[in-house]
C-alpha cells in the first residue's frame, strides 16, 4: 500500500478493515450494470479513477461501502461492486455515519454532487463533516443539477442563467472547500475530472485519514453546464512540505497576513497539518488550487462511540432495577 | 416529637386518587413520583398521570404554569390514573383554580395558605379569597401554611430563605405519606442519593418531609388517615415503570434476543427523549446512541446501522413522523428492519407536546408517498410498552420491514406496576444473515430480492460477506435480482409483493373481553385508552349489562379474526382520542357501521364519560 505521508494519526483510515492478500484488478470493481451517464460527463473519469485506485488499498472487496444521495453522480454505488446503497436525496452523510459507527472494519465512501451534499443535505454535511466520523465524501460538483434537467445549483456562479432562473441566478454561491473548513473538518481536499492522477493522489490521503474526509471533485456537465470550469486559471498544486507554487511565481505572505503569489519575498511552505483551520481556508479563497487542503489529527465519533459500548449487561438486573415487591399467593 | 398524639380514626378504603397540583418550579412530579414509588413499593396497584406545561417554566403563579401529578392507587388492580381526585394537594391559588373543578363534593383539598397573597390570587382572577370566602365550603378543606412551617423548620440547618422554601413540596410529600400510612425510608434514601454531591441539601429535603409528617401526626386538623391494603395481584416480582423506560427497557432486550447490536439515531422531541436518556444509560448492552442534527439523520444513521446488521431503531414523536416519512419509505422499498418509536402528541404541527393524543395512526398507515405499507403496533399500557417493543423487533426481523410503533404521551410518562418478566421467557428473535449465493438460475450470483416462500421477506446480506455484494437503494427493483428496473410489469408486481409481504404477517388473534357473553355492543379500541374503556365496561357490567371490549395492539395488519369478531355484534364503538381514523380503516376494511366516539381534549378519556357512552349504546339497541 502505497501512501503520501501527511503526518497523519498513527491510526490509519483503514485502520479495523480486513485486508486482501491477493493481487486485485480495477475490473473486479466494476458490475455488469451498463452505465448510464451521458457521453462526455465527468464521472466516467472519476468512476474509473476509483475503479483503478481502491485495488491499490489491498482492502478486501466486501468490507468496502458505497453511499450516495439523489443526482447524476449517486448511481455511482450501482457501478461499483462493492456493497452499496443508493440512498435519499441529500441523506447518504447521515446514512454512511450510522453504518460506519457501528461497523469498523467497514470502508464507507459517500457519493454526492453538489446539489445533493450542498442544498437539500447541507445541514448533514456539516455535521458528519464536525463530527469526524470515519466517512470519505467525494463530493461531484458540476456546478448544475443535472437530473432535473437544468437548474442553478448552489455552486453556480451568481447570474447563472438556467432554466429556473432565465434572468439570471440570485444567489451567491458556496465554495464547497471554505465550507468544509468552515465546519472544521479534518481532511479536505479538491481535484479535477480531468486530472487522474492527482485525483488518485488526493483519494489515497483521503482513504488514509481517520476521520472525514471530503473531497471536492471539479467535474464537467457537457449537456446542462458544458465548460463548467473552462475558465479555470491553471491550477495551483498543494503538496504537502513544499511551498506553493504556479508557473515561476510562488505563494508568499503579505504583511497584511493575506496570501498572493509572487516572484520574492518568504515562499509560503504547504502544512496540512496545521491545527487552525484558517491557513487551510486562507487557501481555499485563492483561484484555483487543488490538492489537501487540511489533514488533521483528530479523535473520530465513530471511534469514540464505539469505545463506549460494551457487552456486559445483566439483562435481568436491568429489568429488575433497585425497586421491586414481590406478590405471592 | 414527643406530643401525645390525638385519637384518631383509621379507615381502610380500597382506592384513593391524589393529585399534587403547584407551579411549575414547585416539584410536583417529583413529588407524585415519590409518592408512587411508595405505593409501587407498599405493594398497591397504581396508574399515574402527569400533567405539565411545554414551558420549562410558563411565569410563575400563572393558570399555563400550573403542573400536576395524579396517583390512582388501590387493593385491586386498576386500570387508570382516576377520573377525579379524591384528594387535591393545591400548592398556590392558580393550582386551586385550575383543579377545583374536577374535586368532587365532599373530596379532601389541602392548600399551602402562604402563597395565596393578594398578588398572586388577582394574577389568576380570584376577586376574593377562595380560602376565606365561601366558595369551598363543600370540600374538607385544610388551610397549611406549608412555606412558613418549612422555612421554620429548616432555620436551623442555616440554609438561605428561597432555598428552605424549595423544599415545602417535600413537606406535602410528608403529610400526605402519614395520612395513608405511608414508609418513609424509600424517600429518604431517595433524597440521600438525589443530593449526593449536597448533602446539606438533602439533610434539608428530609427534614422537610419529616416535619410534613409530624405535622400530620401532631395537629388535630386531620381526624382521619387512610389505609390502602396491597393489591392482590398476580404472583410474581413487580417494579412501578413507564411507558417510555419500558419501551426502552424493551428495546435493550430486543436486542439481546436477537443477538444484534442495537443502533439508536435519534433527535430530542417531547415526549420521547426519554427513550433517548435511557437507552444513552445502557451502553453496556452493545446500545449505541446517536443524537443526531435532526430527525432524518436520526432515522438515516438507524437505516445505515441496519443496512450494516444492527438492530436500527428511531424514537420521536408525531412532528418528527413527517420528517422520517421518506426515510420510512426508503426502508420499505430497500426492505430493511427498522423499529420506528411515535411516542404521539397533541397535534397537528407543534400542537400540544407535553399532552396526549392519538391522532397519528393515520399517518403512519399511509404517510409515505406511493404504495408504502408498514405494520403498526399500539401499547396499551405504560408495562406493555416492553411487550410491545418485542413484537415489533419480532415483526422488522422476521418480514425485512420498518415497522411503527405508536406510544402516545398518556402512557409514555404514566407509570404503572410492572410484573417483572424472567428473561429466560422472552422470545428468541435471533436472525441468520446470508452467507451464500442463492440465485436459481445456475449463475452463482446473489440475489438479493429473493423472497422467503413463507414470509416474502428477502435476504439480510451484511458487508463484510464476500460474494454477495449488491447495490440496494430507493429505485425500484427487479423481481429476484434487486437490479434497477422500470419495467411496468415489474412495478405493478413489486407493489402487490411488498403490499403482499406485510398483509400475511402472522399476528396474534384478538381477544374478547366479554364475560357474561351475551354482550350485544362491542367497544373496539387501540393504544392508550385500553384503561379508560376497560374501566368503563366494568362499570357498565357491574350496573347489570353486558358488554364486549377488544383492544388491538396489531393495527397493521389486523389481527385475522378481527372482521369475524365485528360481524358477530349488534353495534360497534371506536373510542379514539382523534376523530376517527380507526374507525376509518375498520369501516373500510370490514364495511362495518362502527360508530365512532372522539375526544381529542389533550387529556386521556375519562372512565366516567365513557361509561355514560356505552350505557346510553346497550340501553339504545332494547328501545
Amino acid at each position: 500500500m502505497t501512501a503520501i505521508d501527511l503526518g497523519l494519526p498513527q491510526l490509519g483510515g483503514l485502520a479495523g478493515v480486513p485486508t486482501f492478500d491477493g493481487k486485485q484488478t480495477a475490473k473486479e470493481y466494476k458490475t455488469d450494470q451498463e452505465v448510464r451517464w451521458c457521453p462526455g460527463c465527468g464521472d466516467y473519469a472519476v468512476l474509473a479513477a476509483v475503479q483503478s485506485f481502491l485495488p491499490e488499498l489491498g482492502l478486501k472487496r466486501e468490507n468496502i461501502v458505497f453511499v450516495s444521495g439523489i443526482g447524476c453522480s449517486s448511481r455511482f454505488p450501482y457501478y461499483m461492486n462493492t456493497y452499496g446503497m443508493h440512498s435519499i436525496h441529500g441523506r447518504a452523510p447521515a446514512i454512511a455515519t450510522g453504518l460506519a459507527t457501528s461497523r469498523e472494519d467497514l470502508s464507507v465512501w459517500v457519493v454526492t454532487g453538489d446539489g445533493d451534499a450542498l442544498s437539500i443535505g447541507g445541514n448533514h454535511l456539516i455535521h458528519s463533516l464536525r463530527r469526524n466520523v470515519n466517512l470519505k465524501i467525494l463530493l461531484f460538483n458540476n456546478r448544475i443539477y443535472g437530473l432535473t434537467k437544468g437548474q442553478y445549483s448552489p455552486t453556480s456562479e451568481e447570474g447563472k442563467v438556467t432554466k429556473s432562473t432565465p434572468m439570471g441566478s440570485l444567489d451567491h454561491p458556496f465554495n464547497p472547500v471554505s465550507l468544509a473548513l468552515g465546519a472544521e473538518a479534518s481532511f479536505v481536499g479538491r481535484a479535477l475530472d480531468s486530472d487522474r492522477k492527482q485525483l488518485t493522489e488526493v483519494l489515497r490521503a483521503a482513504a488514509e485519514h481517520r476521520g472525514s474526509a471530503l473531497v471536492e471533485i471539479y467535474q464537467n456537465c457537457p449537456i446542462f453546464n458544458d465548460g463548467a470550469f473552462k475558465d479555470l486559471p491553471t491550477p495551483t498544486i498543494l503538496k504537502h512540505g513544499e511551498q506553493i507554487r504556479n508557473g515561476d511565481r510562488f505563494l508568499t505572505r503579505r504583511p497584511d497576513g493575506s496570501l498572493a503569489f509572487a516572484d520574492n519575498g518568504e515562499p509560503v511552505v504547504h502544512d496540512v497539518t496545521i491545527a487552525d483551520p484558517s491557513h487551510a481556508f486562507q487557501l481555499s479563497r485563492l483561484d484555483t488550487v487543488v490538492g489537501v487542503f487540511r489533514g488533521v489529527t483528530r479523535p473520530t465519533y465513530d471511534d469514540l462511540a464505539r469505545a463506549q459500548i460494551a457487552n456486559t449487561g445483566c439483562l435481568a438486573d436491568l429489568l429488575r432495577g433497585r425497586d421491586t415487591w414481590q406478590v405471592s399467593t | 416529637m414527643t406530643t401525645v398524639a390525638p385519637r384518631r380514626s383509621v379507615q381502610k378504603v380500597d382506592r384513593v386518587v391524589i393529585r399534587f397540583a403547584g407551579d411549575s418550579g414547585d416539584g410536583m412530579q417529583l413529588t407524585g413520583d415519590r409518592f408512587t414509588s411508595e405505593a409501587a413499593a407498599f405493594g398497591n396497584d397504581l396508574a399515574t398521570l402527569p400533567n405539565f406545561p411545554a414551558e420549562i417554566r410558563a411565569p410563575q403563579g400563572t393558570l399555563p404554569g400550573v403542573s400536576s401529578f395524579q396517583l390512582h392507587f388501590a387493593d385491586y388492580d386498576i386500570l387508570t390514573p382516576g377520573d377525579r381526585p379524591d384528594v387535591l394537594v393545591a400548592m398556590n391559588p392558580a393550582a386551586l383554580k385550575a383543579n377545583i373543578a374536577d374535586l368532587p363534593a365532599g373530596g379532601t383539598l389541602i392548600v399551602n395558605t402562604d402563597e395565596f397573597t393578594k398578588r398572586n390570587l388577582t394574577k389568576v382572577g380570584y376577586a376574593s379569597n377562595p380560602l376565606a370566602d365561601e366558595s369551598l365550603s363543600q370540600y374538607n378543606v385544610h388551610q397549611v401554611a406549608m412555606a412558613t412551617i418549612t422555612r421554620a423548620a429548616l432555620e436551623p440547618t442555616g440554609l438561605s430563605k428561597k432555598d428552605a422554601e424549595r423544599a415545602k413540596n417535600m413537606f406535602a410529600l410528608g403529610l400526605l405519606s402519614w395520612m395513608y400510612h405511608r414508609a418513609t425510608e424509600g424517600t429518604e434514601r431517595f433524597l440521600r442519593e438525589k443530593f449526593a454531591k449536597n448533602p446539606a441539601i438533602a439533610e434539608a429535603n428530609i427534614l422537610a418531609f419529616h416535619t410534613g409528617w409530624n405535622y400530620g401526626e401532631t395537629t388535630e386538623s386531620f381526624a382521619v388517615t387512610y389505609e390502602v391494603a396491597p393489591a392482590k395481584l398476580a404472583t410474581g416480582t413487580y417494579r412501578q415503570i413507564t411507558g417510555n423506560t419500558a419501551l426502552a427497557y424493551g428495546i435493550v432486550a430486543a436486542g439481546q434476543c436477537a443477538k444484534l447490536p442495537v443502533f439508536l439515531g435519534t433527535y430530542p422531541i417531547t415526549p420521547a427523549s426519554d427513550v433517548l436518556h435511557e437507552l444513552a444509560k445502557h451502553k453496556n448492552f452493545g446500545v449505541t446512541t446517536f443524537q443526531a442534527e435532526d430527525e432524518i439523520a436520526g432515522i438515516g444513521a438507524a437505516l445505515g446501522a441496519a443496512f450494516g446488521g444492527a438492530l436500527g431503531v428511531t424514537s420521536t414523536s408525531g412532528p418528527g413522523i413527517a420528517l422520517k416519512s421518506e426515510t420510512i419509505g426508503l426502508a420499505v422499498m430497500t426492505e430493511m428492519p427498522l423499529i420506528v418509536l411515535d411516542i404521539q402528541r397533541g397535534g397537528p404541527s407543534t400542537g400540544l407536546p407535553t399532552k396526549t393524543e392519538q391522532a397519528d395512526l393515520l399517518q403512519a398507515m399511509f404517510g409515505r408517498n406511493g404504495e408504502a405499507p408498514v405494520p403498526i403496533i399500539a401499547p396499551r399500557s405504560p408495562a406493555d410498552c416492553f411487550q410491545a417493543a418485542l413484537e415489533a423487533t419480532r415483526i422488522a426481523l422476521t418480514y425485512r420491514t420498518p415497522v411503527l410503533l405508536l406510544s402516545d404521551g398518556y402512557i409514555a410518562t404514566g407509570s404503572e406496576p410492572w410484573m417483572i418478566p424472567d428473561v429466560a421467557d422472552l422470545p428468541d428473535l435471533s436472525v441468520k444473515f446470508a452467507t451464500e449465493p442463492n440465485a436459481t438460475d445456475g449463475s452463482g450470483e446473489f440475489w438479493p430480492y429473493l423472497r422467503d416462500p413463507e414470509t416474502l421477506a428477502r435476504p439480510w446480506a451484511v458487508p463484510g460477506t464476500p460474494g454477495l455484494e449488491h447495490r440496494i437503494g430507493g429505485l425500484e427493483k427487479a423481481d429476484k435480482t434487486g437490479n434497477i428496473s422500470y419495467e411496468p410489469d415489474n412495478h405493478d408486481k413489486m407493489v402487490r409483493v411488498r403490499q403482499a409481504k406485510i398483509d400475511g404477517i402472522t399476528v396474534p388473534d384478538a381477544e374478547i373481553d366479554d364475560p357474561s357473553g351475551n354482550a350485544r355492543v362491542l367497544v373496539l379500541g387501540w393504544g392508550s385508552s385500553y384503561g379508560p374503556i376497560g374501566a368503563a365496561c366494568r362499570r357498565v357490567r357491574r350496573l347489570g349489562m353486558d358488554i364486549a371490549h377488544v383492544h388491538l395492539r396489531n393495527l397493521n395488519p389486523f389481527p385475522r379474526n378481527l372482521g369475524e369478531i365485528l360481524a358477530r355484534y349488534d353495534k360497534v364503538v371506536i373510542p379514539e382520542m382523534n376523530l376517527g381514523q380507526l374507525a376509518m380503516l375498520v369501516r373500510a376494511k370490514y364495511l362495518v357501521d362502527a360508530i365512532s366516539y372522539t375526544k381529542v381534549a389533550g387529556l386521556p378519556f375519562k372512565a366516567e364519560e365513557l361509561q355514560d357512552v356505552l350505557i346510553d349504546f346497550v340501553k339504545g339497541l332494547d328501545a
